[in-house]
């Protein structure tokens, strides 16, 4: 069980980021997860009070502040037409609607957790992550980073043409998922998220030209073939590597010809 | 430090650590509907509402609700009573632990949606753990309630 020693709400951004140069200072999301965790927090820091608990959309993009909660993903329909539905499905099956009310897509994309259904459904869009001081990224780009000091102000998803499909693979409706997989097709180029491997998400692309022709029922097998042989898996308690191996390949498949229309 | 917040319609203060849940705010407070169940935000017992919305008061720091508004099924009897009489009817409070969570987060549930299907009930409150029922039992009882609304 974690200890807090002292909570700040924070009045600015500069103010938060100063406080988190500290090693034991923590912003504080949902606090579900940090909860779980143990030790002793000198200050837990606050974000609520900052204005980021808001989506904007505009003709070019959807701004999502870092305080935004699943909920408000699962429930927003500009974001969920454009997505086709990845979003809400990602998110859908996460506990119950308390804890999606509290847990916040700052929390879930700052800590590219190996189980993240949001970290995954959001790498197969055309997203990009704003940090308070390193400025804007490609959320593949941080992705791959490790955890510092700076403070993730909003994540920005581009609303570049196409589709998307998001599909996981659960032991039981509200547990972690054991497999999750994201596919899209955004101007042109097909990219494959596949996340809980048990490792954090990461992005695939058609890099032999597998599905230049468009998606049939072949190519749509020929690709999962490739996806499987490509994708690192991993073992836990929910599944083993071999067995997530094979759900990278059925889910992939599914998802493609789900994304083709068929 | 100091914490104000409105409780069940009413003004209340009092003073709390930095690391106090709100669940045992709430309980300070004489709200003991409010329970401690998984206490890993996983099981919906210790459901309350803050600003209108369900949310798990074992993970939610009290210096956090802090202005805000939060409701617990001693502030929503009325409300409650409306639904529980068809749930008690099927058998489905059995033990009764987790029917408070059941029933704050029903609220939540006929609030946003009046007239949900069975599906939609299902997924609204499958954040609810009952180790009782096999969940049959309240999805009967909201549906008769519902049936018996639109009667």
């Amino acid at each position: 069980m974690i200890t807090i020693q002292k909570y700040v709400r924070a009045q600015s951004l500069e103010e938060a980021w100063e406080l988190n140069q500290s090693k034991r200072n923590r912003i504080i999301g949902g606090m579900l997860w940090l909860r779980l965790g143990s030790g002793s927090v000198n200050t837990a820091i606050d974000l609520s009070g900052l204005g980021l608990n808001t989506i904007e959309e505009t003709d070019e993009e959807f701004s999502i502040g870092a305080m935004v909660s699943l909920r408000d993903l699962e429930m927003h329909e500009g974001l969920n037409s454009y997505s086709c539905g990845a979003v809400k499905n990602a998110v859908k099956d996460i506990v119950g609607v308390q804890f999606r009310n509290m847990a916040t897509v700052g929390g879930s994309i700052w800590g590219r957790f190996g189980f993240s259904d949001v970290l995954t459904v959001f790498l197969a869009l055309d997203t990009y992550v704003e940090l308070y001081k390193g400025g804007i990224m490609s959320l593949e780009e941080f992705a791959s980073m490790r955890a510092d000091n700076d403070i993730l102000v909003r994540i920005i998803v581009k609303k570049t043409p196409g589709k998307a499909v998001y599909t996981s693979m659960r032991n039981q409706r509200t547990d972690f998922p054991v497999l999750a997989c994201a596919v899209s097709c955004l101007d042109g180029e097909y990219r494959l998220s596949v996340g809980a491997r048990p490792a954090r998400a990461r992005v695939f692309r058609d890099e032999k030209g597998i599905l230049a022709g468009g998606i049939t029922e072949q190519s749509a097998k020929d690709f999962a073939q490739y996806a499987g042989k490509t994708v690192h898996t991993g073992s836990n308690m929910r599944g083993s590597a071999v067995y997530r191996s094979h759900l990278v390949k059925v889910l992939t498949e599914r998802s493609l010809q789900e994304l083709g229309g068929m | 430090m100091e914490i104000k917040l409105k409780l069940n319609g009413r003004a209340v203060t009092g003073s709390v650590d930095a690391d106090t849940i709100l669940l045992d705010f709430l309980r300070q407070k004489g709200c003991l509907s409010v329970k401690r169940g998984c206490d890993t935000s996983n099981c919906g017992l210790c459901t309350v509402l803050m600003d209108g919305k369900p949310i798990l008061s074992c993970s939610m720091l009290a210096a956090r609700a802090d202005g805000h508004e939060i409701y617990t099924l001693e502030g929503l009897q009325e409300e409650a009573a409306e639904f529980t009489g068809f749930i008690a009817d099927q058998g489905a409070d059995q033990c009764g632990f987790c029917n408070p969570g059941f029933v704050m987060n029903t609220i939540a549930l006929l609030r946003e949606n009046p007239d949900p299907s069975d599906d939609e009930i299902r997924a609204f409150l499958a954040g609810n753990l009952c180790r009782c029922s096999g969940y049959e039992g309240q999805l009967r009882g909201i549906r008769t309630f519902l049936e018996s609304r639109r009667a």
